[in-house]
């Protein structure tokens, strides 16, 4: 494919607002999970939450988005710079000309998680309040945002579970592509609620303990959720050499199991294989690969088995997700825009969480400083949905 | 502009209350036969796994039903398609089933109730049926989903090269959510869109935004079905699709953007 310049990034995670905090974590290898005590949640086990969401306040003229959801993608939008990077590329190629591809796989369904406990005890009709279109329907995410922002180019949400918000840059890039818009505001919003944390639970895929990828004895993930934003453009006729490019994107599908990936981590594979092809890249130019690395036995295990086929043993890798928890649909943004800092300031991120890591591959426990040229980043999700970005330096 | 968005029709499938397949659906367009209206009719198709056609919620019933409808009637191999899926909303009564039970003194949610809460349930499902490991883009963009989902099929067959299978779908909702979204029935349409013309084409299609209002219907009761049902935002394309004329056919998309389809033969 066509590089693309990812112009601003920036992403809002348990561990700060914006990409200091972030950056300042991984470089220290720091953790931003904590023991849940979410809402009425009674489960035992870590989350990544991101504070001080729900002091958040929406604009009146956009009250009806009203959710936790939409509260994050606020403050996520406010951070680094990005909401004014976005105006600035709408007065060059005009509000009509971006595009808005988020990935969510919760919207706001805790809104409507809490308004199931105020249903009418006679009609059991939903609480007034209750807005469908703002808060539970999946698009809620990327119509507040398109508002949020003024854009009225095209707008989509994309939910594939785990990969959503790295698949919308394939999405971003290819009506790039086509010439149908000149930018795009790309990225994910996932959020705390009660139908994930019970759900992963009753799948007996969540730890009771801060998560360990890649760990010999590790027992499942921490759910955290995250705001993650990017612009997308076409590279400007001089770049920085810290500038950060997309250079390569491949999806799959295992076309094996609902909530169990491949054993052999055939569609990990296939996707990251697609991902070297449209870079015009082989295994030996990544410099680093941040694992979608759940934490779960089975989904490592496939990962693993996968990354080796390719790499063998001999690329540093890691999952964050130690750090941020697994934020779902808004994993693959956040995992893109720490791929972007690991490119941008040379440092290859620990894992936070691991002690005793599986043998087979470069997997990195603490956090080394070097330059990286090119990073691969994965997302894998329910129903076998798999995408790979492949980021690079301009210089 | 280095690739315009247009794409070739190898097949079209519908289902829908009174509209069984995508022959019937035309020849009520065309004004040749009467809609007999009746709920949609939904099964569990073959190709699935026992286990799973058995636990088969309504939206991924309706979603391989019409994408198998296209691929049957194309004479193509589904499992080397790249495919896009589209919908307003994931399967009513199973989400409603996990609200209640959260809202509950016993907050245990059954796996597989979880695992059919997910938006990419009618793909998951499909790559496992027909065992297509192409990329599969899942998407929802509310009553503008069916447009969402033709600009990324059309993007993906323009920039990629390759066939694409569009597979638009909604499905009604249980009380109380239904009066929050009062989509009265099921309808799905699906199209095999490709870069070439292939042996039969149905005709050629390009897609651009607009700012002009979306065409209705002249007949009441299929304005009533367009208006009601997201999927169905795309029945005036799919009457001058059915009545074999050629134009320009302004679809619902955004709230402030349109989207301007050129239907070709």
């Amino acid at each position: 494919m066509t590089p693309f310049q990812i112009s601003r990034y920036t992403a809002t995670t348990c561990l700060g607002r914006g990409i200091e905090p972030l950056r300042d974590a991984l470089l220290a290898g720091r953790s931003g999970l904590k023991p849940c005590h979410f809402e009425t949640v009674a489960l035992q086990t870590w989350i990544g939450e991101v504070e001080g969401v729900d002091d958040e306040v929406l604009p009146a003229r956009l009250s009806a988005f009203d959710c936790r959801n939409n509260r994050l993608a606020q403050i996520g939008l406010m951070q680094d710079g990005f909401a004014q990077a976005v105006q600035d590329a709408a007065q060059r190629y005009g509000k009509d000309r971006i595009g808005v591809f988020l990935g969510t796989s919760t919207a706001g369904i805790l809104e409507t998680e809490l308004a199931y406990r105020r249903r009418d005890p006679v009609t059991g009709a939903l609480p007034a309040d209750f807005h469908y279109a703002g808060s539970h329907n999946t698009y809620s995410v990327g119509a507040f945002v398109q508002a949020w922002l003024g854009l009225t180019g095209p707008a989509v949400v994309v939910s594939s579970a785990c990969s959503s918000s790295a698949k919308v840059f394939a999405s971003a890039a290819r009506m790039m592509a086509a010439g149908l818009i000149d930018a795009a505001v790309v990225g994910g919003v996932d959020s705390l609620c009660l139908t994930t944390l019970y759900g992963f639970n009753s799948l007996e895929l969540t730890s009771p303990d801060a998560c360990r990828p890649f760990d010999r004895n590790r027992d499942g993930i921490s759910i955290g959720e995250a705001a993650a934003f990017a612009l997308l453009e076409r590279p400007a006729a001089t770049l920085a050499d810290d500038a950060i490019l997309l250079l390569g994107v491949g999806e799959s599908s295992d076309a094996y199991h609902m909530s169990s990936p491949h054993p052999e981590g055939r569609g990990a594979r296939q996707a990251m294989e697609a991902a070297l092809a449209s870079a015009g890249l082989t295994a030996a130019d990544i410099d680093y690969i941040n694992l979608h690395g759940t934490s779960t036995p089975s989904n490592d295990a496939a990962e693993g088995k996968a990354v080796a086929a390719i790499f063998g043993a001999g690329t540093p890798c890691s999952s964050t997700k130690g750090a941020t928890g697994h934020t779902l649909g808004a994993a693959g943004g956040v995992e893109a825009v720490i791929s972007a800092l690991a490119l941008r300031d040379g440092f290859l991120p620990a894992s936070a969480g691991t002690r005793d890591p599986e043998p087979g591959l470069d997997y990195l426990l603490a956090t080394r400083q070097q330059p990286v040229r090119r990073a691969l980043s994965n997302s894998f999700g329910f129903g076998g949905t798999n995408c790979s970005l492949i980021l690079g330096r301009a210089g | 502009m280095t690739a315009p968005l247009s794409a070739w029709i190898h097949s079209i499938a519908v289902l829908g209350p009174g509209l069984p397949d995508w022959p019937t659906t035309a020849a009520v367009l065309r004004g040749t036969q009467s809609w007999t209206f009746a709920p949609t009719v939904l099964t569990a198709p073959d190709l699935l796994p026992p286990a799973e056609r058995r636990r088969a919620v309504k939206v991924v019933k309706l979603a391989l039903s019409v994408g198998l409808q296209a691929t049957t009637a194309a004479g193509t191999d589904a499992s080397a398609l790249a495919t896009v899926f589209t919908s307003s909303g994931g399967d009513g009564l199973n989400c409603h089933q996990i609200c209640e039970t959260l809202a509950s003194d016993d907050r245990q949610i059954s796996p597989t109730r979880f695992h059919n809460s997910v938006h990419n349930a009618a793909a998951g499902y499909w790559s496992i049926a027909t065992g297509a490991t192409a990329p599969s883009a899942v998407l929802c963009a509310y009553d503008g989903s069916f447009g969402a989902g033709l600009l990324e099929a059309l993007a993906q067959v323009a920039v990629d090269k390759v066939p694409c299978l569009l597979i638009a779908y909604d499905a009604d909702y249980p009380d109380p959510l239904r009066a929050t979204r009062p989509i009265p029935d099921a309808f799905g349409v699906a199209m095999l869109l490709a870069p070439t013309p292939g042996e039969h084409p149905i005709g050629r299609l390009s897609a651009a935004l607009t700012t002009d209002a979306a065409a209705t219907l002249p007949d009441s009761e299929l304005e009533s079905l367009r208006r009601a049902i997201p999927a169905a935002r795309s029945v005036p394309l799919l009457a001058a699709i059915a009545n074999d004329t050629p134009g320009r056919i302004v679809l619902d998309y955004l709230d402030h953007a349109q989207m301007a389809v050129e239907f070709s033969t």
